[in-house]
């Protein structure tokens, strides 16, 4: 990614869309959108100290929501360019409410609440088109009750958590438990506000709010209009103590989760959504099962799944070393429902085909490996480059051509060519820079010869 | 450049939190505070990650603002980020090589997660350790070196005809080597390729065609590569052909000598009549199928996803299940029946047609390693582990699924081009997620089977791709050598013995005569920088620059001083 951003031959436009595409091969005029940030991008050093100090907080879309960032952000800290953005939707300014904190803080003076888009055009031979994918969206699918049932996440989701630099540090917090956890620190903060206000009656009346509260309600102090105050006030807290010191307790007994259920082919190889497999998950979730192991050496996983396709370099040889030595059980079977159980354990109902028996399980977490869905706005895309698209809305190419369009010079890699791990999508994208840089050279020396 | 000499030694540390990956398991304050105290050390920063672009805008202004001559950055590993932050320091104006890193993240906050204080004490050592070896760095002039503009593809199938035409249509000369009489490898003994169906045979004449047609391209078949020397940019390749030997200078070398079927001897009753490989079956689809042939059983892992050959081959599987639908089309009463341990249809295509192949029929039944199917002389008898008992197919005809394997004179390349080959012998690409199609050995690249079992679709993409990655250096021009190589930094002492020539792996070191007698003479371009030679010269004449006695003393005394 650093690369990119440093190479002199690459200009990289962030935070831009894609209005119009005009030409042909060889000459096509692009005309980008580039959106105001709200932060000139030729000042922003990206030192990120206006995000610190926002004052909004805003659900962080790159900790798949898991987590908050300010209405200044950066995308994730090594994100390239580095220069931050201003949230309209979340912004105290913007929404019309008096702030300008990062303006202060802003040493280098970057922050322009009156920044408007700017339109550019760009002279190109050649386009790739490499918008990639979207994870599918499990809630689609009821029978797995994502979202319903808190400790049922997607691998997405999954993978944040076991990122050292994610939402728990790479502890595998359950999300039940983590909701728990932010209840007790929003009801601590009242507590203590509660607490602060008992405080200023006891030494104003050098009494306990206990006792108060106990003599009030047999009946005392009806006229003390100082101590009905107190005594309610009292009477909140203890409403907000309750609560909180049954979760505490509870809260001791909180461990990261030891029993992980991933649950394959969701949304993908399914006649109601996408027929094709996905190609990445299955050795995702085995990755993911064997972080977990490594993080927490008790951790089990049973993996369910109708084939195991572990079909590249190594691939097989580590789904078998994930069985050996990460305590990994792979289960031949499509998972049929997601129930709740105690304490906020998701049972998984399935057929194991081998014992040919339907059985349920318990598990502390239940992982989604959710389809590689085609990127949102795709048929837009094409429409914008006149590209054709399969069946699926993924761009159209041929197995002799693997990275070509239906459109001459427009060239495609990645998943938005269609669901591939990472090497396969690095490989292709090297094809795409082959096909284009051949298309670039052919129309200059065609230019070339027209003018001699 | 004297620069390091004369000037007093300014050295600047940053210390890298890679977000909490370092700093959620040491005491940050506490190296801060430390470091600050170590000798020539005048200046220390923490940087949420060095490597962002915020923390290299901080490198670089500390670097002019300090008057820094040495850089130390302590947080992960030189592997990935050495580069990065050598140019980051040339960027600022000082010399790339006059900078040193600690792996306070790989070798110590990742390993000692749960101990906080050793950790933290390690880090220390880990930073005395880099600020020792600092002091003594030397700048290091890069060495420029020009790169010849043709390219050497060996083998001759689909990848290595893809590659040839690709750079051919960049303007670039390419010389085509393949050991058999004719072009083309595998496609020659195919019938029809899925899941589009095409032929073969035709596509390949196509692609052969392109080839022959074009004057870019010299093709020499029924020839090997015999001899290669040398380095990026200016490889010396003799090749041996019918007519005799050539000597030829190139560039760059694509790899693209693809796989082989594997014969099932001994395996399942094989015996190329009854019982095939669907290799041989293609070729029987393609004569035609004896109508009589009613029932049909294919075996798929036939001699893979065992102990012996671990891997999954990637492609018997699509294989089988559009051999199946062939079968189906020609005989459509037949009978035809996969057994299998996973149908490794992954992706669009793939699995459509495998949808496609159960509307026609085929049938498929799972079967456990552990009770492999029993061929016998009329049927096939396999314990379906789904329904739970045996069954006994009719069978006239078997096929073996097999896997595609290693050409036999895989490690002969391997060592002719001194690049590796991997634990199933395929060769070894640079970096298995981000350099799929390149060496670790810079100049030379690879793509098809030779790599991992590919359908057409993907070694043509790997074809087209290893040309872009390849057409790098030579669209450059030239290309920048790491100077971290052997110096003969003692040359009385070499007595031309010898040795380190045998030893060195990249030929980069000869014997000249000197007025001085026989003295070894390094070839700048040529030496990696491994240091073979170094530790073979019982004289001590010869030391890698870098990494001199002096500088790893010096860090050793570091380690063991008190602290
Ligand atoms: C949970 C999970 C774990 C995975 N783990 C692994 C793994 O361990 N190893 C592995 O090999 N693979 C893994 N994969 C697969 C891997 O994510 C993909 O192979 C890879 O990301 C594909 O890269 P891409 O560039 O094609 O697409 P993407 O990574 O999706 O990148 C596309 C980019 O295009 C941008 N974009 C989209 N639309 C537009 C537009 N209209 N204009 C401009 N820009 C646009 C997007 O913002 C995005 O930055 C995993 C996938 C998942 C879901
Ligand atoms: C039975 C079977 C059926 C298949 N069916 C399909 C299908 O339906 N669809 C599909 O997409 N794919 C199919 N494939 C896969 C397809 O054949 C391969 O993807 C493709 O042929 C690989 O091309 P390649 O150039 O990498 O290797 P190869 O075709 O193996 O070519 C390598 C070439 O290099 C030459 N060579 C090797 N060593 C040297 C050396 N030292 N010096 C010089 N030359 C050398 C060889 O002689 C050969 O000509 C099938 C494969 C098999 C075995
Ligand atoms: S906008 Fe200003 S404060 Fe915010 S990251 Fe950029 S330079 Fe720093
Ligand atoms: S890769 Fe595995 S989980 Fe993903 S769709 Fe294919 S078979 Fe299902
Ligand atoms: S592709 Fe299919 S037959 Fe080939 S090794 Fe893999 S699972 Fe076995």
């Amino acid at each position: 990614m650093l690369d990119v951003g440093r190479h002199p031959n690459i200009e990289l436009l962030a935070y831009s869309d894609i209005e119009k595409v005009e030409g042909e091969q060889g000459d096509f005029t692009v005309t980008v959108r580039r959106k105001r940030r709200y932060v000139e991008e030729d000042k922003c050093t990206g030192c990120g100290a206006c995000a610190e100090k926002c004052p909004a907080t805003v659900p962080d879309a790159f900790e798949e929501n898991q987590g908050n960032r300010s209405a200044v952000y950066s995308y994730f800290a090594q994100g390239i360019p580095s220069t931050h953005t201003i949230d309209a939707d979340y912004c105290r300014q913007l929404q019309g409410k008096k702030c300008g904190i990062c303006k202060k803080v802003c040493q280098a003076d970057a922050i322009n609440f009156e920044q408007e888009d700017r339109i550019i055009t760009l002279s190109v031979g050649a386009i790739i088109i490499a918008v990639g994918y979207d994870v599918f969206d499990p809630s689609q699918i009821p029978e797995y009750r994502f979202r319903e049932l808190p400790n049922v996440v997607t691998a997405m989701e999954f993978e944040r958590l076991l990122s050292a630099s994610g939402p728990t540090h790479g502890h595998l917090d359950r999300p039940s438990d983590r909701a728990v956890v932010a209840e007790i620190k929003a009801l601590e903060k009242k507590a203590k506000r509660s607490q602060k206000t008992l405080d200023r009656f006891e030494k104003k009346h050098d009494q306990a709010s206990a006792d108060v509260y106990e003599k009030y309600r047999k009946g005392q102090y009806q006229d003390d209009e100082d101590r009905k105050k107190w005594a309610d006030k009292y009477a909140e807290h203890l409403a907000v103590m309750e609560p909180l010191e049954t979760m505490q307790k509870q809260a001791e007994s909180f461990t990261v989760a030891k029993r992980l259920a991933f649950i394959q082919c969701v949304g993908s190889r399914d006649f109601r959504f996408y027929p094709f497999c996905s190609g990445y998950c299955c050795m995702h979730s085995i990755k993911e099962a064997v972080i977990a192991h490594e993080h927490e050496t008790e951790t089990t996983s049973a993996i369910f799944g109708m084939d195991i396709r572990a079909v590249s370099k190594g691939f097989e040889e580590y789904k078998i070393r994930g069985g050996n030595n990460s305590n990994i059980t792979y289960v031949r079977g499509r998972v049929s429902e997601i129930i709740g159980g105690a304490d906020h354990n998701p049972v998984v109902i399935y057929e194991d085909t081998q014992q040919r028996q339907v059985k349920e399980e318990e598990f502390d977490m239940a992982i989604l490996a959710t389809a590689c869905a085609p990127t949102k706005g795709m048929v837009e895309l094409a429409k914008t480059f006149g590209v054709e698209l399969d069946e699926y809305n993924f761009i159209k190419t041929s197995s002799l051509a693997p990275v070509d369009t239906s459109v001459p010079g427009i060239f495609v890699c990645g998943c938005a060519e269609s669901p591939m791990d990472v090497p396969e999508s690095v490989a292709q994208a090297s094809s795409a820079a082959e096909r284009a840089a051949e298309t670039v050279i052919q129309s200059t020396l065609e230019k070339e010869k027209a003018v001699a | 450049m004297p620069e390091s000499k004369e000037k007093e030694i300014k050295t600047g540390v940053f210390i890298c939190h890679c977000g909490s990956n370092i700093a959620g398991y040491l005491d940050m304050e506490a190296l801060d505070e430390y470091t600050q105290t170590l000798p020539n050390v005048t200046f220390v920063q923490q940087n949420l990650y060095s490597c962002s672009e915020g923390g290299i805008n901080e490198i670089k202004k500390a670097i002019k603002e300090q008057d820094l001559n040495r850089v130390v950055v302590s947080s992960c590993s030189p592997r990935t980020h050495e580069p990065l932050f050598r140019s980051s320091c040339e960027e600022a104006g000082l010399n790339p090589y006059l900078f040193e890193m600690a792996n306070i993240r790989d070798q110590c906050s990742w390993v000692h997660m749960q101990q906080r204080e050793d950790g933290t004490a390690k880090a220390k050592d880990l930073i005395r350790m880099g600020v020792a070896k600092a002091a003594l760095l030397e700048p290091q002039e890069s060495i420029m070196s020009q790169v010849k503009t043709r390219a050497l593809v060996i083998g001759g199938g689909l990848a290595g005809i893809t590659a040839s035409t690709a750079l051919a249509k960049r303007g670039y000369e390419v010389v085509l080597v393949e050991k058999e009489k004719n072009l083309g490898g595998m496609l020659n003994k195919l019938n029809k390729l899925g899941p589009t169906m095409t032929d073969a045979g035709e596509l390949i004449e196509e692609k052969i065609k392109e080839v022959t047609n074009n004057d870019k391209i010299t093709v020499f078949t029924g020839a090997r590569v015999a001899v290669v020397q040398g380095f990026i940019g200016k490889f010396d390749a003799e090749i041996e052909t019918e007519s005799g030997k050539k000597n030829i200078d190139i560039g760059v070398i694509l790899v693209a000598t693809g796989g082989r079927n594997f014969v099932p001897e001994g395996l399942y009753d094989y015996d190329g009549k009854r019982v095939v490989t669907q290799l041989e079956l293609e070729q029987l689809l393609k004569k035609g199928l004896d109508p009589d042939i009613k029932n049909v059983v294919m075996i798929q892992c036939v001699g893979s996803r065992n102990e012996e050959r671990p891997y999954c081959s990637r492609i018997c599987c699509q294989t089988a299940v559009k051999n199946a639908m062939l079968i189906k089309d020609q005989i459509p009463d037949a009978r035809v029946s996969i057994l299998y341990r996973d149908m490794q249809m992954y992706g669009v295509e793939n699995e459509e047609m495998f949808r496609d192949s159960k509307a026609k029929g085929i049938r498929y039944m799972h079967y456990d390693p552990d009770q492999p199917p029993q061929v016998e002389s009329e049927q096939v008898r396999v314990y379906h582990s789904l329904l739970g008992r045996e069954m006994e197919l009719p069978a006239d005809l078997v096929v073996l699924s097999t896997p595609l394997v290693a050409q036999e004179d895989a490690e002969t390349t391997s060592q002719l081009l001194r690049v590796p080959i991997d634990e199933n012998r395929f060769f070894l690409e640079g970096h298995v997620k981000l350099k799929p199609l390149d060496f670790a050995t810079d100049g030379i690249y690879l793509c098809g089977s030779a790599r991992f079992p590919a359908n057409i679709r993907e070694v043509i993409a790997q074809g087209l791709g290893a040309a872009s990655r390849a057409s790098i250096p030579m669209s450059k021009g030239s290309v920048v050598v790491e100077p971290i190589i052997s110096v003969l930094s003692d040359e009385d002492a070499c007595r031309g013995c010898g040795l380190c020539v045998a030893l060195c792996p990249y030929s980069a070191l000869e014997i000249r005569r000197t007025e001085k007698g026989r003295k070894v003479h390094v070839i700048d371009v040529a030496c990696k920088g491994c240091g073979v030679c170094a530790s073979t010269c019982y004289q001590h004449a010869l030391s890698i620059n870098s990494y001199t006695s002096e500088q790893i003393e010096a860090q050793i005394d570091a380690f063991l001083e008190e602290t």
